[in-house]
């Protein structure tokens, strides 16, 4: 347990993740993890850890830390915003590109707002303690992460090195896209025969919006009203992250990272796994309309975006002192005449 | 004899479904099925849940796909027989004194028989742990006894204290933590039902049997006692399923 980052200022909400809890839904543990699986894999990825170490995530607004550690290496990926190092004076170092801290600097997570939640990883990771097998906080039962509770002012953050080593800092080969119009893919069921084929077209072609009542568990949408056949009770049964239920109010609610393992609601539809870090980007006010796919078309995208997140990661380099990217120049080919095999 | 179905939570997981009964033969088949599958190890599964009627195979598809798993499951379901798992039969205190049970003089006026009988009528029945949801180590056991069976509280209360040993419908159940809840409240467990720390996690899984027996609450008070210092675990024998 080494001393890195003592908390200023919380932020928001901010917790301890990793890429959830598994094994524990049987009884009645949700698997918890980030909003956003890619983002906390990337943000894993800029500072050279195993892609499932625990990460802080980021939600509302940005914390503040000061370096207790000789020195710590950060990664911020989300946000548009960035890194503000107190005293170094300066632009932000921008989201996405990684950094090297030392003993005493104060640095402030500056959140620019497109994305709900942001993932801060450091160099060699988080320690805290596994819980049921991961360091995910769970706060609605107060367990995991650090003390199973978000952040507060004076918490000590530990990690499993006291000093980092100098390198050329990195960044990603292009900015990334948050996806914030993208249509957000569904393979319909488990219970879409509850519904009646008015409630299907309305929800397909209908526009939502995210509510403000929304959290970690579940996305409360706004918007055309889902009638029910008949009943709009099942016996409980399972729920996946990205069940859609439909309770007596008509209004669908998204489950997310924190879901309860079971329900009684009819579930419309269920958002892809592809898509998933997608939805969980957007924050209250946002909106989300929804087309349907076939499993298969599902499982091809899913397969096609995980291609798409390691290429990602192969294209990581480094940034030179003036802040700009030799590899993208190269890309760009303006200098030399590089070709690179994989375009 | 093809009399279940197998629904799609997108390329998440798959709902095998036995009907739509909650009662001890088709929770029987679940509990089975679930065994096979976690016998069988298929390849990209990540997590088996048991349900009333039904169970939730998660699986991860970059490693296996919808289709390949729904063939190799509904074979499975075809082998599938009864459960050899051996099976705990837990032995679990409750005080249903009234200073531990706000809602039992209500239900005992409800049903039209004293608090005393209520007490003897639920500790009275041995009850099989359908299923663990809603929040974490929360256990719906059943069935309740005809007579104690009442729908849900019509107002909810925001917060039910933590060991609250509550009944609706058919169901009884214990809240390991603090929570909302809708069902009546007839007593109290000093057991914890749900311990982060611990390598399981909860204390009851699908397919345990659970008998309850009244305690003062003098013998509450010190149980409790035992369980913060971690002296006391409920005692537990090995039944057949």
């Amino acid at each position: 347990m080494i001393p890195v980052l003592k908390v200023i200022a919380p932020g928001f909400h901010t917790t301890i993740q990793d890429q959830g809890r598994r094994g524990f839904q049987h009884v009645g543990v949700p698997v918890s993890g980030a909003l956003d699986r890619n983002g906390h894999i990337l943000a894993n990825a800029l500072v050279e850890n195993p892609l499932g170490a625990a990460c802080l995530e980021i939600i509302g607004s940005g914390p503040e830390f000061e370096v207790v550690a000789s020195s710590v290496r950060i990664g911020l990926v989300g946000s548009g915003g960035g890194l503000q190092i107190i005293g170094r004076g300066g632009p932000l170092v921008p989201s996405g590109q990684s950094a090297r801290l030392t003993k005493s600097e104060v640095v402030r997570v500056r959140l620019s707002g497109d994305a709900f939640c942001s993932y801060l990883a450091i160099e060699a990771g988080f320690d805290v303690p596994l819980c049921l097998a991961s360091r995910s906080t769970y706060t609605r039962a107060g367990f995991g992460g650090l003390s199973g509770r978000s952040l507060q002012s004076g918490d000590m953050l530990h990690g499993y090195a006291d000093d980092v080593a100098r390198r050329d800092e990195v960044t990603f080969s292009e900015p990334r896209s948050l996806g914030l119009d993208q249509a957000i893919r569904v393979v319909l069921g488990p219970q879409d025969d509850y519904f009646t084929a008015a409630a299907i077209e309305d929800f397909l072609h209908g526009i939502y919006s995210i509510t403000s009542a929304s959290d970690r568990m579940g996305f409360r949408l706004a918007g055309p009203q889902l009638a029910h056949q008949s009943d709009y009770n099942i016996v409980s049964d399972g729920i996946v992250a990205g069940s859609i239920q439909v309770p007596g109010s008509k209004l669908p609610i998204v489950l997310m990272a924190d879901a309860q393992t079971t329900g009684g609601y009819p579930k419309i539809a269920t958002v892809i796994s592809a898509d998933l870090p997608v939805l969980g980007v957007r924050g209250a006010g946002r909106s989300v309309r929804f087309e349907s796919v076939s499993r298969e078309q599902a499982e091809t995208i899913r397969r096609a975006e995980h291609r798409r997140l390691m290429n990602v990661i192969r294209e990581i380099r480094p940034v030179n002192a003036r802040g700009i990217s030799l590899e993208a120049l190269y890309h760009q080919n303006l200098i030399d005449g590089i070709v690179d095999a994989n375009v | 004899m093809v009399d279940f179905r197998i629904l799609k939570a997108a390329d998440s997981a798959l709902v095998i479904e036995f009907g739509a009964a909650i009662d001890r033969k088709t929770s029987e088949r679940v509990l089975a099925l679930a065994e096979t599958l976690t016998n069988a190890g298929l390849p990209g599964t990540t997590e088996i849940v048991a349900t009333f009627r039904s169970l939730i195979v998660n699986y991860d598809s970059l490693l296996t796909t919808g289709r390949e798993l729904e063939q190799a499951i509904t074979a499975l379901v075809k082998q599938s027989g009864a459960s050899s798992q051996v099976r705990q039969l837990w032995k679990i205190p409750v005080c249903y004194d009234p200073a531990y049970a706000p809602d039992i003089a209500e239900v005992a006026k409800t049903v039209g028989l004293t608090v005393a009988e209520v007490a003897a009528l639920h500790a009275g029945t041995q009850y099989h742990v359908y299923m663990i949801g809603f929040i974490p180590g929360y256990p719906y056991m059943g069935d309740l006894p005809a007579k104690l069976r009442l729908p849900r509280r019509l107002d909810p209360r925001t917060r039910v204290p933590p060991g609250s040993l509550a009944i609706a419908t058919s169901m009884t159940a214990v809240y390991p933590h603090e929570s909302p809840g809708g069902w009546h409240l007839i007593g109290t467990s000093p057991v914890r039902f749900f311990d982060p720390e611990s390598a399981k996690g909860a204390l009851l899984g699908p397919g345990d049997a659970v008998k309850f027996h009244s305690v003062t609450a003098d013998e509450f008070s010190s149980i409790q006692l035992a369980v913060e210092r971690h002296e006391y675990v409920p005692d537990s024998t090995e039944i057949a399923a």
